[in-house]
């Protein structure tokens, strides 16, 4: 039997408007023994987020000698989903490390730290859809509390197409009922887009509309995370203004 | 005094837009120059560049840095110098140009677990970085409490012209020997060192506001009094 995802106001089932985000809460520096750390909180989905490095590379023969090379690993832990998740790597989440990996590299500079690695990990603890798009995001603002140089952060978002609508963050029941699903993560400054995915059926139009709400999504987002590390380093101070060398 | 334009940045955060001369730290699209770390961003008259406010140790040529020995082959030692690189310490710097394995051991003169006040003589990122014991103030650790600070923040422990790690050697009793790396060796009475440790601690969360001397010469007068 399906649910219906909208009531006759365009309500969604977890009373949320069309083009409206789940509460997202982003904390940096949670775990002391990481270079870099981050947890968020999008919706019920509940994400850990460590950053070693850049150190040495392991196994040795990955080194690239111009550039750093970047490990994901996204995992969810058994305790994440509503039957226990086998804790060993699913083909979904090799696949996730693989997208989300692909979605930092183009935002790190890589060129700085040749013959070194930078190894991310992403722990769900909790998961309720669109937990990709909050892993990258919180991965991206450990990568800056690691003190990594990057181009810029990455913020991630979906969109996609319930009974009929298109809608901002998709969650878990709406990505199993809905009709399309459409993890997005974007470059805010630089404008640049380094994770698009794109799963259901989409005409031309609907296909824009989606990628629009998407990457409006992804600046909300973006926000939250700037926000989330200017409090961690700045608390409410200004910044002083004589200088001091 | 130029003035220096300030604010706080996270990466990819409009530093400047125009002509500038890119110092540090920000990269540059078009003509816009974006931040690429946490910190504070200046603009003035040499440039734009960020502070950073956290981030790894990258050897630069002539740092001082302190190290602890990892490892050693026939021909040299390697240093953990708390960076992304290894140092290396050639035998032939310590024991001369003559050395031999056959007739020296590398182990007699620094073991493993050793820590190293050192000089970066070389580095250009496509080899570990080369380091030397040869110099004034260079060689082993004999004595001290090592204490880690963020390598970012070395230079406000340092402050202007080495004024702060000067006040704080004179209140707390001690001497201090600070690496680049953002490792801080504490020669003094425990007491002394224990009180390193907390204005350690107070430069590395308020080292991007300013007043920070007058912070620290504050703890030291409370925790005098705290004592009497």
């Amino acid at each position: 039997m399906k649910t219906a995802l909208l009531n006759a106001d365009k309500i969604r089932l977890d009373g949320r408007k069309l083009d409206e985000l789940r509460p997202v809460k982003i904390e940096v520096g949670v775990i002391k023994n990481a270079d870099g750390s981050a947890r968020i909180e999008f919706g019920k989905n509940k994400i850990m987020a460590a950053v070693y490095g850049p150190k040495e590379v392991h196994p040795k023969h990955l080194t690239k000698p111009d550039r750093a090379i970047v490990k994901c690993r996204y995992h969810m832990t058994p305790f994440s989903t509503d039957t226990r998740k086998n804790p060993s790597f699913s083909r979904r989440e090799i696949e996730i490390s693989k997208v989300i990996r692909q979605a930092l590299e183009p935002a790190i500079i890589l060129e700085d730290y040749p013959r070194s690695s930078i190894e991310v990990y992403m722990e769900v603890l909790q998961s309720d859809g669109g937990s990709r798009c909050a892993a990258l995001s919180a991965a991206s603002v450990a990568l800056a509390d690691a003190g990594i140089n990057m181009r810029d952060l990455v913020a991630g978002c979906a969109a996609g197409k319930i009974g009929g609508e298109i809608v901002l963050d998709i969650d878990d029941t709406e990505d199993k009922e809905g009709e399309a699903d459409m993890p997005t993560g974007i470059m805010p400054s630089l404008g640049l887009v380094t994770l698009f995915q794109l799963d259901g059926n989409l005409s031309a139009s609907e296909f824009q509309k989606t990628f629009d709400l998407a990457v409006n999504g992804c600046m909300k987002v973006y926000q939250i995370q700037r926000e989330a590390l200017m409090n961690k380093y700045f608390g409410q101070s200004e910044p002083m203004q004589e200088s001091n060398e | 005094m130029s003035a220096v334009k300030r604010k706080y940045v996270v990466p990819g955060d409009l530093v400047a837009e125009g002509e500038f001369r890119p110092i540090g730290h920000v990269t540059q699209d078009g003509n816009k120059f974006l931040s690429t770390r946490v910190g504070m961003a200046e603009v003035g008259r040499e440039g734009v560049r960020v502070i950073p406010l956290s981030g790894p140790y990258i050897p630069r040529i002539d740092d001082l840095v302190i190290g602890q020995v990892v490892d050693y082959s026939a021909f040299a030692w390697e240093v953990d110098i708390n960076s992304p690189f290894f140092g290396v310490l050639p035998a032939q710097s310590v024991f001369g140009r003559e050395y031999s394995p056959a007739n020296e051991s590398l182990s007699s003169r620094f073991a493993i677990g050793d820590h190293l006040t050192c000089k970066i003589m070389s580095f250009d990122r496509t080899r570990d970085p080369l380091v030397t014991v040869s110099g004034p103030g260079l060689g082993k650790v004999d004595e001290g409490e090592i204490v880690k600070i963020s390598p970012t923040k070395v230079p406000r422990l340092i402050g202007k012209k080495g004024l702060m790690i000067k006040s704080i050697e004179a209140a707390t009793n001690t001497r201090l020997a600070i690496g680049q790396n953002g490792i801080v060796v504490t020669i003094g009475p425990s007491a002394g060192v224990e009180m390193v440790r907390r204005a350690i601690r107070l430069i590395e969360e308020e080292a991007h506001l300013a007043d920070l001397g007058s912070k620290v010469e504050a703890l030291f007068t409370e925790a005098e009094s705290g004592t009497n």
